[in-house]
C-alpha cells in the first residue's frame, strides 16, 4: 500500500493527460449505452468533449513552443510498447478535434433531433463518440499499427454516423456503403505499408521505425513501403483521384455529421500523411523519390481546379460545400509538396483553418435545413434576410473559404503563395489566386441565393434555436479571430512545421540492438514481451 | 414441433458444453492458447447454436437484445475501467504492475484476467447482437421450409 | 545467385531465379490473393460478392504478416509453464499474429457493419445489384436535377 502512495505522489493527473484525452471520451461511449438513459446520452457525450478539449489545451500548451510528451501505455517503454506521443503538430490537430467537438455538440443536440429523431440517440452519441475517440487516438499515437486501428474504429463509426442520414434520404446507404468500401481498401493499404515497414525494420514505434530507416538507408521495401501507405491515406483524405465516396458522404449525412466529419476526419488523415511522410522518412527521401513533385503538385492542382469547378455547378449547397472541401485539401496538398517551412505551416495552419471555416458553413446549411427540410438553393431563397445571424454566420464562412484578408482562410493561402514564390514557383501562386476566385464565384452564388432572391414564403421568421446558433457565432468569430491574431495557429504550426521538417524528432534511444537484417527481421525473444520476464519499468519497482 | 428431435436433443446437451468450454478458455487463457476473443465466440456460439435451433424468440428470452447491447458496453467498461485503476494508484494506464507492485507477474496475472475477462464478455455481446440484428430482419423461417 | 543444381539445368543462365521464387512463395500467395480480392471489389457488381472480395484482399494482408512472423526452425511463441526459456530453442515472432488478431477483429466489424447496410439497402432499394441502384439513383438525381435545377457531376 505504501508503495502505491508513494506512487500516486510521483505520478500526477498531468502526467496522464496524453491517454487520458483518449480514455475519456471511450470510456464515456460504453458508459451512454450501459446507463441507456436517453436524457443523459447528451450531457454525458458533451462533458466527455469538454473534460477532452481542456485536457487538449494543456497539451497543447505545454507543446507550442517545440518538445515532446512521451507516455508508455501499460508501462511497456517505447520502442516495445505503445507509445503516446505529443509535439505541435498534433497537439494542434488534437485542439482543432476536441474544440470542435464541444462546439458541435450543442449544435447536434437540436440538428439531431430533428434529422434522425430521438429514438436512436444513445446509441448515435455512443458512435459520435467513438469517432471522436478514434480520431484523437489516430493523432496522438505514437504507433504505427495503432493508427491503423484508432482509424478503424473512427472509420466504423463514421460509417454508421453517415447511414443516419437515411431516415431523410435512402441514398445515404448507398454513400455510407461506398464509403466503406473506399475506406476499408485504404485502410487495408495502410497496413500492408505498415506490414512492408516492419518487414524491413522490425518495429512498429513510429520514431523508432525513422531511427531504422535513417541507419540503414532505403530499399525497396520501403519504397513500396510509401506508396503503400501514401494511397492507403489518400483514399482517406480524398486526395483527387480516389475522393469519389466523399461528395455523397458529405451530402447525404446527417448535418451535425458531416459538421463534425469536414472539420476533422480528413484533416486527421492529412496529418497521418505528414507524420509518415516528414517523422517516418525523411524529407530527404521524399525527395529521392519524387513523390511530391509528379504526384502531389498535379493531384493538388486537378483537385483546386476540378473540384472547385464542380462546385459552382450544383444546385444544392450541401453538396457543393463538400466538393469545395476536395479543393480545399488541395491547397494543403500543396502545402505539402513545397517541402519547406512555410508550405508545411500553411499546410498545418490550413487544416485548422478549414477546419473551423467549413464547420461553420456546413452548420449554418444544417440551420437551413432545420427550417425548410431541404438545402436545395431554390428551397433556401432569401433565407439569410430571415435568418439574419445565420446569413452573417455564412458570409463569413464563405469570405474565409475564399481567402479574404482579415479571414483565416487568408493566413493559410498566403502562407502557400508564400512557399510558392520561396520555391521559385510562381506559377503555383497564380493558379491559387485563379482556384480562389472559383471559389468566389461558388461561395458568391450560395450567398446570391440566400440574400438576393425574395424569400419563398413567410413560413421562416427566426434564427435558429440558440444550441445552434451559438456554436455557429462562435466559429464564426474564430474564422475572423484566427485571421488576425495567429499566435496559437501560426506559432504552433510553424513549430510542428520545423520540426517536421527536420525528419525524425527528438528519438528515445533504441533498446533492441540493431542487428535486424533488412530483408526479414529474425526476432529473437526480446522483441516478444513476455509480462513474467520482461524487465517491468514502472517507477516503484525498485521497491 | 415434434421434428427435429435429434436436433434439439443433441443442442440441449451441446449448450451447456459449449459454454463451459469458453468458461475454461477463458480462464485458462493467461496458461494456455486462447482468452477473451477465443473465448467469447465459443460463448456465443452457444447461444446462437440455440437460436438457430429453438428460434429467435427463445432465445431472445434468456438473453434480451437489450441486455446484450448493455452487456457489451459493460465489457468494453471492464477493460477501460482495469486501466483506470492502474493509472489511479499511480501507474501508467494498464500497467498491470499497479494491482501489485510487490509482486509484478501477479499483478500482470490479475490484470491479464480482468482486460480478458472484459474482452470475452463485449465479444459475447458483439457477436451475439449480430446474430440478432441480422437473424431479426428475415422474416420468421416457417415449420415447412426447413 | 542461381547456384542451386536444380537451377544449372533448368535454364541456362538464371532468367529464372527457382530459389527467388520458391523463397518468396508467401508474397506471391499474398500478392495473387490480394489481387484476387481487390478484382473482386471491383468487378463484381453484387453488394454482397463485394464483401466478399474485400474479405479475400483482408485475409491475404493477414497472411503477409503471419508469414514474415515465421521464424526459420522456430516454435509456437508460447513459454514452457516452469518459465524456464532454454536459450536454444528459436520462437517464432508472435508479435504479427497479435496485430492480426486484432486486425481480423476489425475485419469482422467491418464484415458486419458492410451485411449490415446491405439489409437496409435492400429494404430501401429492393436490390442489392450494383447496376440497379445506379439506375435509381440516377432516377432520383434527376427528379433532383428537374425539381431544383441542373448540378454538375451527377452521382460522383
Amino acid at each position: 500500500m505504501a508503495t502505491a502512495e508513494v506512487a500516486v505522489a510521483s505520478k500526477t493527473l498531468a502526467d496522464h493527460l496524453p491517454v487520458l484525452q483518449v480514455v475519456v471520451p471511450l470510456v464515456t461511449s460504453p458508459l451512454i449505452v450501459v446507463i441507456g438513459v436517453r436524457s443523459l446520452a447528451w450531457p454525458l457525450a458533451f462533458i466527455a468533449s469538454v473534460i477532452a478539449f481542456i485536457i487538449s489545451c494543456l497539451l497543447l500548451y505545454q507543446v507550442i513552443d517545440g518538445g515532446f510528451i512521451s507516455y508508455a501505455i501499460g508501462g511497456w517503454a517505447p520502442p516495445l510498447g505503445i507509445e503516446y506521443r505529443v509535439d505541435a503538430t498534433n497537439a494542434l490537430l488534437l485542439f482543432l478535434i476536441s474544440g470542435i467537438s464541444v462546439i458541435g455538440l450543442p449544435y447536434a443536440l437540436t440538428s439531431i433531433r430533428f434529422e434522425i429523431g430521438a429514438k436512436n440517440e444513445t446509441l448515435f452519441y455512443a458512435c459520435y463518440l467513438l469517432c471522436f475517440t478514434g480520431l484523437l487516438g489516430v493523432v496522438i499515437t505514437g504507433d504505427a499499427f495503432n493508427i491503423f486501428v484508432f482509424l478503424e474504429i473512427s472509420s466504423l463509426s463514421t460509417y454508421v454516423l453517415v447511414a443516419q442520414g437515411a431516415i431523410r434520404d435512402k441514398r445515404a446507404l448507398t454513400a455510407a456503403y461506398d464509403y466503406l468500401i473506399m475506406g476499408t481498401i485504404g485502410a487495408t493499404f495502410f497496413v500492408i505499408g505498415i506490414g512492408m515497414l516492419y518487414m524491413s525494420t522490425g518495429t512498429l514505434n513510429l520514431a523508432d521505425i525513422a531511427d531504422r530507416i535513417a541507419d540503414q538507408g532505403s530499399n525497396r521495401t520501403i519504397r513500396a513501403a510509401f506508396a503503400f501507405i501514401v494511397v492507403g491515406m489518400g483514399l482517406k483524405v480524398a486526395l483527387v483521384p480516389l475522393h469519389l465516396w466523399l461528395p455523397n458522404a458529405y451530402t447525404f449525412a446527417p448535418s451535425a455529421v458531416t459538421v463534425f466529419l469536414a472539420a476533422t476526419s480528413t484533416k486527421a488523415a492529412v496529418y497521418v500523411l505528414l507524420r509518415f511522410m516528414f517523422s517516418v522518412y525523411h524529407p530527404s527521401f521524399i525527395f529521392e523519390v519524387n513523390t511530391l513533385y509528379f504526384i502531389f503538385i498535379p493531384f493538388a492542382l486537378l483537385a483546386m481546379f476540378a473540384a472547385s469547378f464542380v462546385a459552382i455547378f450544383q444546385s444544392d449547397f450541401k453538396r457543393m460545400l463538400a466538393y469545395s472541401s476536395i479543393a480545399q485539401i488541395g491547397y494543403m496538398l500543396m502545402g505539402i509538396a513545397m517541402l519547406n517551412v512555410a508550405g508545411l505551416t500553411s499546410t498545418i495552419v490550413h487544416m485548422f483553418n478549414h477546419g473551423i471555416t467549413k464547420a461553420v458553413l456546413f452548420m449554418g446549411v444544417g440551420a437551413f435545413v432545420l427550417k425548410v427540410g431541404s438545402s436545395f438553393y431554390d428551397s433556401i431563397h432569401g433565407l439569410g434576410r430571415r435568418m439574419p445571424i445565420t446569413g452573417a454566420c455564412i458570409v463569413i464562412g464563405g469570405l474565409s473559404l475564399i481567402g479574404v484578408p482579415g479571414t483565416a482562410g487568408f493566413i493559410s493561402k498566403w502562407m502557400l503563395m508564400q512557399a510558392a514564390f520561396e520555391n521559385g514557383f510562381w506559377w503555383i501562386a497564380v493558379l491559387v489566386v485563379l482556384s480562389s476566385l472559383l471559389a468566389v464565384a461558388y461561395v458568391w452564388r450560395a450567398l446570391d441565393v440566400i440574400y438576393l432572391k425574395a424569400p419563398l414564403d413567410d413560413s421562416v421568421t427566426r434564427d435558429p434555436p440558440l444550441t445552434m446558433l451559438i456554436p455557429m457565432i462562435i466559429l464564426a468569430v474564430a474564422c475572423v479571430w484566427f485571421g488576425i491574431d495567429t499566435t496559437i495557429s501560426i506559432g504552433a504550426a510553424s513549430t510542428a512545421a520545423e520540426s517536421l521538417l527536420n525528419g525524425s524528432f527528438g528519438m528515445m534511444p533504441t533498446e533492441i540492438p540493431a542487428e535486424m537484417p533488412a530483408e526479414v527481421p529474425a526476432p529473437t525473444i526480446e522483441s516478444a514481451p513476455e509480462p513474467e520476464t520482461a524487465p517491468a519499468p514502472a517507477p516503484t519497482e525498485s521497491q | 414441433m415434434e421434428h427435429h428431435l435429434i436436433l434439439r436433443v443433441v443442442t440441449k446437451l451441446l449448450a451447456s458444453t459449449i459454454i463451459l468450454f469458453a468458461l475454461y478458455v477463458q480462464f485458462h487463457g493467461d496458461y494456455s492458447p486462447g482468452g477473451g476473443f477465443q473465448a467469447g465466440v465459443i460463448m456465443a456460439a452457444a447461444f446462437i447454436l440455440y437460436g438457430l435451433i429453438f428460434g429467435l424468440d427463445t432465445v431472445q428470452r434468456v438473453f434480451p437484445p437489450k441486455f446484450v447491447h448493455r452487456l457489451l458496453a459493460f465489457g468494453l467498461l471492464i477493460y477501460l475501467v482495469t486501466g483506470i485503476l492502474s493509472l489511479l494508484l499511480g501507474f501508467n494506464y494498464l500497467d498491470y504492475n499497479a494491482f501489485d507492485p510487490q509482486h509484478p507477474s501477479h499483478g500482470q496475472h490479475l490484470g491479464i484476467l480482468a482486460v480478458e475477462f472484459g474482452v470475452g464478455v463485449t465479444v459475447t455481446g458483439v457477436m451475439v447482437a449480430i446474430y440478432y440484428a441480422f437473424a431479426g430482419r428475415s422474416p420468421p423461417v416457417d415449420d415447412e421450409d426447413w | 545467385m542461381a547456384a542451386t543444381s536444380e537451377t544449372a539445368h533448368a535454364v541456362p543462365s538464371s532468367i529464372f531465379d527457382w530459389d527467388f521464387i520458391f523463397g518468396h512463395a508467401n508474397y506471391w500467395l499474398f500478392i495473387v490473393l490480394m489481387m484476387t480480392g481487390l478484382y473482386i471489389v471491383v468487378a463484381r457488381g453484387n453488394l454482397v460478392k463485394k464483401i466478399v472480395g474485400l474479405n479475400i484482399f483482408q485475409v491475404a494482408v493477414f497472411m503477409l504478416y503471419i508469414s514474415i512472423g515465421k521464424v526459420t526452425g522456430g516454435t509456437a511463441p508460447i513459454f514452457p509453464l516452469d518459465m524456464q526459456v532454454d536459450p536454444d530453442v528459436a520462437y517464432s515472432n508472435p508479435l504479427p499474429h497479435v496485430l492480426i488478431l486484432t486486425a481480423i477483429v476489425v475485419g469482422v466489424a467491418t464484415t458486419s457493419l458492410g451485411l449490415a447496410l446491405i439489409v437496409r439497402i435492400r429494404e430501401e432499394f429492393d436490390t442489392i445489384e450494383e447496376d440497379e441502384l445506379l439506375v435509381i439513383e440516377r432516377k432520383m438525381t434527376a427528379a433532383d436535377n428537374r425539381e431544383h435545377g441542373p448540378a454538375m457531376g451527377g452521382r460522383a
